[in-house]
């Protein structure tokens, strides 16, 4: 079966469009696994050990099952109560939880990697949990943790197709519309298949410029 | 319908369904052991053909989602003469992907083994075949076991995708049971804890068991 040029050049604008979509979830996302990995790795971190053992098993939990299963419980779930989320929105939930289950153990590595005379330190000069954490763990801790943290970026990226299953409409479900439209799948597969290519190859470089920047910036070079 | 109800009612479709679950596992968990140390070395051989060719595998399967080779090998294949079923396009996708970042770990434990080891061997006038087979795999094996054992773990989680191409694993199995009776939170609830207790408290136990074990054996050897 031959490749149809003709056809390639006109689905390319469509699944250029849908890539915005594809960027856009990754993004959103990652930024609420930025946030939430931290909660749950502080979350894990407090004088309640019954907090603790929560936190930690729902960590466990989250890791310990398939991503799309979890983008079909919040999509199908919520309206069985009542609640109705847009595809969106629960996609842009699971994502995100998912991937601050994985963000929190990267962060939990980083902070269990500061110095106990860090803390020694910030209790002797009477600084509040709340500047010990935000002044002086923090900072520390996010440089071991900078390669994790911006590996997952490419593994969200990755993962984006999954929102595709309850009707997200970015790059795979777009390119799945087009197939089944002209009857076709070799062209529009194709052309996901290199856009993904061309996204995550230069992305780890990109990871790792950033990384560095983020390393000089904090000061630890 | 009360949780137990819904279990009474549905066990055995969501059994059959782990059973397939677990078959391509353990046909893709193979496909991807004997990809991955096929492409490593590969990867570290002196011949610039054989090296690029196991360079465009990796980064083509690490560098695209693994739904859209599934999609790809599912849909698109068949217009080149090659249709397979479901259920065959499901392990060897699966299997395909995670040989690929296998083949990494492959490539970056058998570089980690001492050099010194690898001249011992030279010393004593062993072919090459059985340097690599004797002295350096069983001790790239003991360095590349751990990440192994979480690759192992991603497998599972990954393997729910191929319900997306039809084949009847138990993703698909509470896939189709949530559309024919709409009792989301039972389907999908049971999944999740199926996965968890599939992931959590077999395969993890088994992957550490394997792993004291092959340290043990290698301290003694």
């Amino acid at each position: 079966m031959n490749w149809r040029w003709d056809l390639a050049w006109q689905v390319l604008p469509h699944l250029l469009e849908a890539t915005l979509a594809t960027l856009a979830a990754a993004i959103i996302g990652y930024s609420i696994a930025l946030v939430g990995g931290l909660v749950m790795a502080l979350g894990q971190r407090t004088p309640s050990r019954i907090l603790t053992v929560a936190v930690r098993e729902t960590v466990e939990f989250i890791r310990s099952t398939p991503l799309v299963l979890q983008i079909f419980f919040i999509f199908f779930v919520g309206p069985q109560f009542g609640i109705r989320l847009s595809p969106w929105v629960a996609g842009m939930i699971a994502l995100g939880l998912h991937y601050s289950a994985y963000m929190s153990e990267v962060y939990r590595g980083g902070l269990e990697a500061v110095p106990r005379g860090q803390w020694e330190a910030a209790l002797a000069l009477n600084l509040s949990t709340r500047s010990t954490y935000m002044r002086i763990i923090i900072p520390q801790a996010i440089v071991p943790a900078i390669t994790g943290i911006g590996n997952y970026l490419v593994g969200i990226i990755k993962d984006t197709p999954l929102l595709s299953v309850i009707g997200v409409a970015e790059l795979m479900h777009t390119a799945s519309s087009i197939g089944a439209e002209n009857l076709r799948f070799l062209e529009p597969y194709t052309i996901v298949g290199l856009i993904f290519l061309l996204i995550s190859l230069p992305a780890s470089g990109l990871t790792r410029l950033f990384e560095n920047w983020l390393r000089r910036k904090l000061g630890m070079g | 319908m009360s949780f137990w109800n819904f279990l009474s009612i549905y066990w055995p479709r969501l059994l059959s369904g782990v059973v397939i679950t677990v078959e391509l596992f353990f046909l893709a968990a193979a496909l991807a052991i004997v990809v991955a140390v096929v492409a490593g070395l590969m990867k570290l051989s002196s011949n610039r053909a054989i090296r690029w060719a196991a360079i465009v595998y990796i980064e083509v399967f690490r560098g695209t989602s693994l739904l859209v080779q599934l999609y790809w090998i599912f849909f698109v294949l068949p217009l080149f003469g090659l249709t397979l079923e479901k259920f065959n396009a499901g392990f060897i996708g699966l299997g395909m992907n995670l040989g690929a970042y296998g083949a990494e770990l492959v490539r970056g434990a058998i570089q980690a083994v001492p050099k010194g080891q690898w001249e011992a061997a030279y010393a004593l006038s062993m072919s090459p075949a059985r340097r690599m087979w004797r002295i350096v795999l069983p001790q790239a094996l003991a360095i590349m076991l751990p990440p192994w054992g979480n690759l192992l773990i991603e497998l599972l989680k990954y393997s729910a995708l191929v319900a997306l191409i039809g084949a009847t694993d138990l993703m698909f199995q509470v896939k189709q049971i949530n559309s024919s009776t709409f009792l989301s939170a039972q389907a999908f609830g049971a999944a999740l804890i199926i996965y968890y207790i599939l992931a959590r408290l077999l395969l993890t136990p088994a992957v550490r068991w394997i792993e004291a074990r092959m340290r043990r054996k290698l301290q003694r050897g």
